[in-house]
């Protein structure tokens, strides 16, 4: 078993916050992964800039264009995470497109993440059929490529389920990150086929921003994945945003962990 | 290695939400180009609608006065909608109308792709919807006008450069979103598998011609064939039936832009290096940590940071050579096509005039060249003259 396959089974619900590594500096990234912990993060998920995140919506996109505009590389993200391992164990996953990896040498992406303290990758346009790309250097770095399943998914479930390491990402609807009033997918008919093949934690992410939408994920899976309304926070206060996000994550991760009361 | 290898390039890298609509495509492509009833009205559209064959023209006084090889052009600008885009977007949405589709979305450069998928949707009765970059909008008003007129919604895309890597990024995303009754009509030989392979399959009409029309003119092969390369889906439609025929130079000439040695440029082969991006692996324009490029062009149509994956096949195994052409050449062949033949060209077909009139004067006389003319002017006759200097209120 994974360290962070071995850290979720700790817990009954993953609470999982994203946010953009850079954005609006890697000073403050590094203040919100403490204050996030401290929170009641479970993990955290930590995005590696892209020019362009196919898969994101407007916040998310936006938070690329800053954290790059203010100088984020991948070694300076590195860089921090060496730094902020110092003080904390709380399991770090990097979200970020195959490009990054494949130009900064998959292999050798891969050593870093092992040598900072990284302990997933989610690559969202690395799909089942092209895991061949970073299976073998996720294996040999000890690095869980945590794989997503969508609500057009259907009969891929099982091997997609099958596959996954460290958790399953359900994609909770159709379309890109971002806020959304009501998330109308069956995830607990996705969730039943992922546990019927096993036994890894699937969290519910996309679209996700009150406590009560997280609560309800949290009932239907293990847990609730929230990214664009954390990241909305942070453009709205820059680097005066530690605090804020502190308090929403806290109210959120609550409503996950209270969620079966 | 996957599906839809080319050598180590082509592949599926895209999120998994578009993958089952993907396999599905995959799968109805499978089915119907073994269809002979599919291909039969896809041949008949082609003719009665599109206008083809296009014609291959002997440009006797282009030759005369450069004074080498013999120049051919096959006039793709003659087609329907001006450009070769039309053989594409007949094929994919005949295949999208088969497949049940109602709604079909798309990206566009120059606006010819957009054009060419507006006007198959509303004879299809289709509803389409076209992703183009705000910068692209402004460069070509016009187009997005025509687009509206043939009952297309236009949706300017702000994100990024604002221009065609954008509006493919936005069509990839609308898609994941719309993905159960939204068919996307690809404008290239790129994306993901089988977009490569099936959009050249709807082009390769274009080699299948020249060759036919060249044997019953001059009796023999071309020496030399030449188009312009932004994803490279005419280059690839005019090339592709001449792999076998190792005796013919394949030449594809991409956008250097202000020059390969500038930042302002968007010639791949030239300058860019391996990487996995819009569903493809791929050579690339990008920065030391993967990050893609802001390339640039005058032409719209080729202003884009890489090349579809048969293009980098081709390249890696040394069966195409790609040259570069700048703003100022392809700005050069672009007045000298209109002043020596009377044909407005397209500012992308220009780029690769530039390079068959370098090439031209340097064969002897009894060598044949064939450029493809891959689209008409008239949607650059403004932007042309704000290069040179003037400005026309459209």
């Amino acid at each position: 078993m994974s360290k962070l396959a071995a850290v979720l089974q700790k817990h009954k619900k993953i609470f999982a916050p994203f946010i953009t590594a850079g954005d609006p500096d890697l000073e403050t990234t590094k203040k919100l992964i403490l204050a996030m912990e401290k929170a009641g993060a479970t993990l955290v998920e930590l995005g590696i800039p892209f020019s362009d995140p196919m898969a994101e919506g407007p916040v998310i996109q936006e938070a690329d264009q800053r954290a790059l505009a203010a100088g984020t590389t991948t070694d300076k993200i590195f860089d921090m995470i060496r730094e902020v391992r110092k003080e904390t164990d709380i399991p770090l996953v990097f979200l970020t497109y195959a490009n990054p990896i494949f130009h900064y040498g998959t292999d050798r992406f891969y050593a870093r993440c092992a040598e900072a303290g990284v302990d997933g990758t989610i690559v969202p346009d690395v799909p089942y059929e092209e895991r061949g790309e970073l299976e073998a250097a996720c294996q040999k770095y000890g690095v869980d490529r945590i794989t997503m399943i969508a609500p057009t998914s259907e009969d891929r479930i099982r091997d997609i389920a099958r596959d996954a390491k460290g958790y399953v990402y359900i994609v909770s609807s159709l379309g890109v990150t971002g806020v959304r009033s009501e998330i109308t997918t069956d995830i607990g008919t996705i969730y039943k086929r992922i546990r019927e093949v096993t036994d890894t934690p699937a969290a519910v992410g996309f679209g996700i921003s009150t406590p009560e939408q997280a609560a309800q994920m949290a009932r239907l899976s293990d847990g609730a994945i929230v990214g664009s309304a954390i990241v909305k926070i942070v453009a709205e206060y820059g680097k005066d945003c530690v605090e804020p996000v502190r308090d929403y994550v806290k109210k959120m991760s609550d409503a996950v962990k209270h969620c079966e009361e | 290695m996957t599906k839809g290898r080319f050598g180590i390039h082509g592949g599926q890298y895209i999120p998994e939400t578009l993958m089952n609509a993907v396999l599905e495509l995959e799968k109805a492509y499978e089915f119907y180009k073994q269809d002979t009833a599919f291909w039969d009205e896809l041949r008949q559209l082609y003719r009665d609608y599109a206008n083809r064959p296009s014609m291959l023209y002997y440009a006797e006084k282009m030759t005369k006065d450069l004074g080498g090889a013999k120049i051919y052009l096959k006039r793709e600008d003659l087609n329907h909608t001006g450009a070769h885009k039309i053989n594409n977007v007949l094929g994919q949405c005949l295949l999208a109308r088969r497949m049940g589709k109602k709604h079909v979305i798309a990206e566009t450069g120059a606006g010819q792709h957009g054009v060419a998928t507006a006007t198959v949707a509303a004879l299809m009765g289709m509803e389409c919807t076209v992703y183009m970059g705000k910068e692209d909008c402004e460069r070509q008003a016009l187009n997005v006008f025509r687009m509206e007129l043939l009952g297309a919604k236009v949706v300017p895309v702000t994100t990024g450069t604002g221009t065609l890597k954008d509006a493919v990024n936005e069509a990839l995303r609308v898609w994941t979103a719309r993905v159960q009754d939204t068919y996307y009509v690809l404008g290239s030989v790129m994306g993901p598998h089988p977009y490569p392979e099936m959009v050249r399959d709807f082009q390769k009409v274009i080699g299948e011609e020249v060759k036919a029309q060249i044997m019953e003119k001059e009796g023999r092969l071309p020496d030399v064939v030449i188009a312009c390369v932004g994803g490279g889906s005419n280059a690839m439609g005019l090339f592709y039936d001449f792999i076998p025929d190792k005796e013919v130079r394949l030449i594809g000439v991409e956008a250097a832009g202000e020059g390969v040695d500038t930042e302002r440029t968007a010639a791949t082969i030239a300058r860019g290096s391996e990487g996995i991006f819009h569903g493809m692996k791929s050579l690339f324009l990008q920065d030391e940590y993967g990050q893609i490029a802001p390339v640039y062009s005058i032409s719209a149509g080729l202003d884009y940071p890489g090349i579809g994956p048969e293009h980098a096949y081709l390249h890696d195994i040394g069966r195409a050579e790609y040259v570069p052409a700048t703003d100022r050449e392809s700005v050069e062949a672009f007045q000298y096509l209109s002043k020596t033949e009377g044909i407005i060209p397209a500012v992308e077909s220009a780029h690769a005039l530039a390079y068959a009139m370098k090439l031209a004067p340097a064969l002897p006389k009894d060598k044949i060249i064939v450029v493809n003319l891959s689209g008409r002017g008239d949607k650059d006759v403004a932007a042309i003259a704000r290069y040179l200097g003037r400005e026309i209120h459209e």
